[in-house]
């Protein structure tokens, strides 16, 4: 039952399915945090909706799914790398590159940077952990209850060059890793026909831009005071 | 025209090999890549040294037998087989780096001669349509579109070189393979082992240790008879389809 899943064709398909669903992450987490140019309330809103849906436990079935997807996806990266590593005990002397671009060939590289990243991201955010003197303050007083103001925590949060560039360069990584991936899970599926791969070629590259675009434009405003406190 | 040759050297299987510097001297630029390495060999045999040792059969491209990675790029800086490439392509003086096609599914025999035997056993392995015995069947009697008779005999120009697994940065035959499950996949007389050969080819190339494919396409920018890597998004398809079906 399990069998073809372990052959080439099926490992490369688990790594597009789960490369596609972690794209969708990424385009909905940022779309989510777009909402900073809506102002205050829309993005405290939208951050308390998250931690309250389905009483709490939308929040963590989202966590738990993508653990599963993100490990599955990085696991199966390490092997396929090792395997191909494996398909060529000795290397060449001289080797050259026709068409396969830099993003295809560094795509370890840029997800490893973009693992490091992750496990700072949650401590950052999620856990507050880094930076307890911003994330202390950030309450915003609601009648009688106190509220995490998101809004405030981002915002100061990116106020830091130091903070603001890690993030930044992490987008560097995510742009050049979607840059091939974002499109390549097409090939992978089997989805190209005809003219297609020619179309699909492009769709990698779009993402990744736009991806860039998004994310950037949300730590420079902060950064450049153009979203305040 | 005058060369240097970096030539990987090995002696057999199970010695190690090394690059060894050797000159070409004389060389006219109508020559082919071949005919040049004979020269070179005729002043080694002359010095009483081992000649290079290197594949070739038809010397017309057709056969798939020369390879060699030159300068970094299976079958030379032209698209065509290394037999097809003429030292007028190469600059006067150039030093040039000659090695086999590199896979641990092609293992070196002797110098630049390697083992590609993989790629019969993955042909073994469901290649082939099976037919009745008796009576032949009449030309014609089984009516093929113009454009799928195209389509297939686009694959069909396979002539099992490697030089797609040579250029793939992970030594994977899946465009080899695309090439001859979509050959038969596309023809009616294939159609009844459609299933069957996907997944008996795609585990052969797995078992003989080729790599996974990683979509960089590699394999088709060198492939000499322009096979196209959209036939591994068919073959991803035609697998996953099988995969999938209930019966397999
Ligand atoms: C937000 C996080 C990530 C996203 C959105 C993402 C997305 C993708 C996508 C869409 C693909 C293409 C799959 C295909 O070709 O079918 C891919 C491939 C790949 N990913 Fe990721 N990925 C992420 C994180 C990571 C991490 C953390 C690693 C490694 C530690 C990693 C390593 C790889 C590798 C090596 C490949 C190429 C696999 C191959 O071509 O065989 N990715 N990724
Ligand atoms: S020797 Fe036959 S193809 Fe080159």
């Amino acid at each position: 039952m399990l069998a073809p899943v372990k052959t080439s064709i099926g490992k490369k398909a688990i790594m597009g399915v789960t490369g596609v669903l972690l794209v969708l992450f990424v385009l909905g987490h940022m779309t989510g945090n777009l909402l900073i140019f809506a102002g205050r309330d829309a993005i405290n809103e939208y951050a308390r909706f998250l931690h309250e849906a389905g009483h709490g436990a939308l929040i963590w079935v989202a966590r738990l799914g993508l653990l599963a997807v993100f490990v599955t996806h990085m696991s199966l990266a390490f092997i396929l790398r090792a395997e191909n590593r494996m398909a060529r005990p000795v290397r060449y002397v001289v080797e050259d590159t026709v068409q396969a671009s830099w993003a295809s060939r560094n795509m370890m590289l840029t997800g490893i940077v973009m693992l490091l990243f992750l496990i700072y991201h949650i401590a950052h955010f999620t856990l507050g952990a880094t930076d307890p003197a911003t994330f202390k303050g950030a309450f915003e007083p609601r009648g009688e209850q106190k509220l995490e103001d998101v809004y405030q925590m981002v915002v100061k949060g990116f106020q830091q060059p130091v903070v603001a560039g890690l993030y930044l360069l992490a987008q560097l990584a995510l742009c050049v890793h979607l840059w091939h991936g974002a499109g390549s899970w097409m090939q992978s599926l089997g989805l190209n026909r005809g003219k297609l791969r020619q179309t699909s070629r492009l769709v990698g590259p779009v993402i990744a831009l736009a991806v860039l675009a998004g994310n950037t434009l949300i730590v420079l405003a902060c950064l450049l005071g153009i979203v305040t406190v | 025209m005058n060369f240097t040759l970096h030539v990987w050297r090995q002696k057999d299987r199970n010695s190690p090999g090394k690059m060894e510097a050797i000159p070409a001297k004389n060389i006219l630029p109508d020559m082919s890549f071949l005919e040049m390495l004979d020269i070179v060999n005729d002043d080694l045999m002359a010095q009483g040294k081992a000649p290079i040792s290197f594949d070739h059969d038809c010397r017309e491209g057709i056969c798939g037998s020369c390879s060699l990675v030159i300068n970094g790029r299976p079958h030379g800086p032209t698209r065509g087989t290394t037999c097809q490439t003429y030292m007028r392509h190469f600059k006067d003086g150039e030093a040039i780096y000659i090695e086999p096609w590199r896979a641990k599914a092609f293992p070196v025999i002797c110098d630049l001669v390697t083992d590609r035997s993989a790629f019969d056993r993955i042909i073994q392995s469901g290649g082939y349509v099976s037919v009745n015995t008796g009576g032949a069947v009449d030309g014609n009697t089984l009516p093929i579109g113009k454009d799928t008779a195209e389509l297939a005999m686009d694959t069909s120009a396979c002539i099992g070189c490697g030089a797609c697994v040579a250029a793939c940065k992970n030594a994977s035959a899946m465009l080899f393979v695309a090439a001859k499950v979509s050959h038969l996949g596309l023809l009616p007389q294939g159609q009844p082992e459609r299933s069957s050969r996907a997944l008996a080819m795609v585990n052969t190339m797995d078992k003989e240790g080729f790599g996974n494919c990683t979509n960089q396409y590699e394999c088709e920018a060198v492939c000499p008879k322009e096979i196209s890597a959209d036939w591994i998004s068919r073959l991803n398809r035609d697998y996953i389809a099988a995969a999938g079906s209930p019966g397999e």
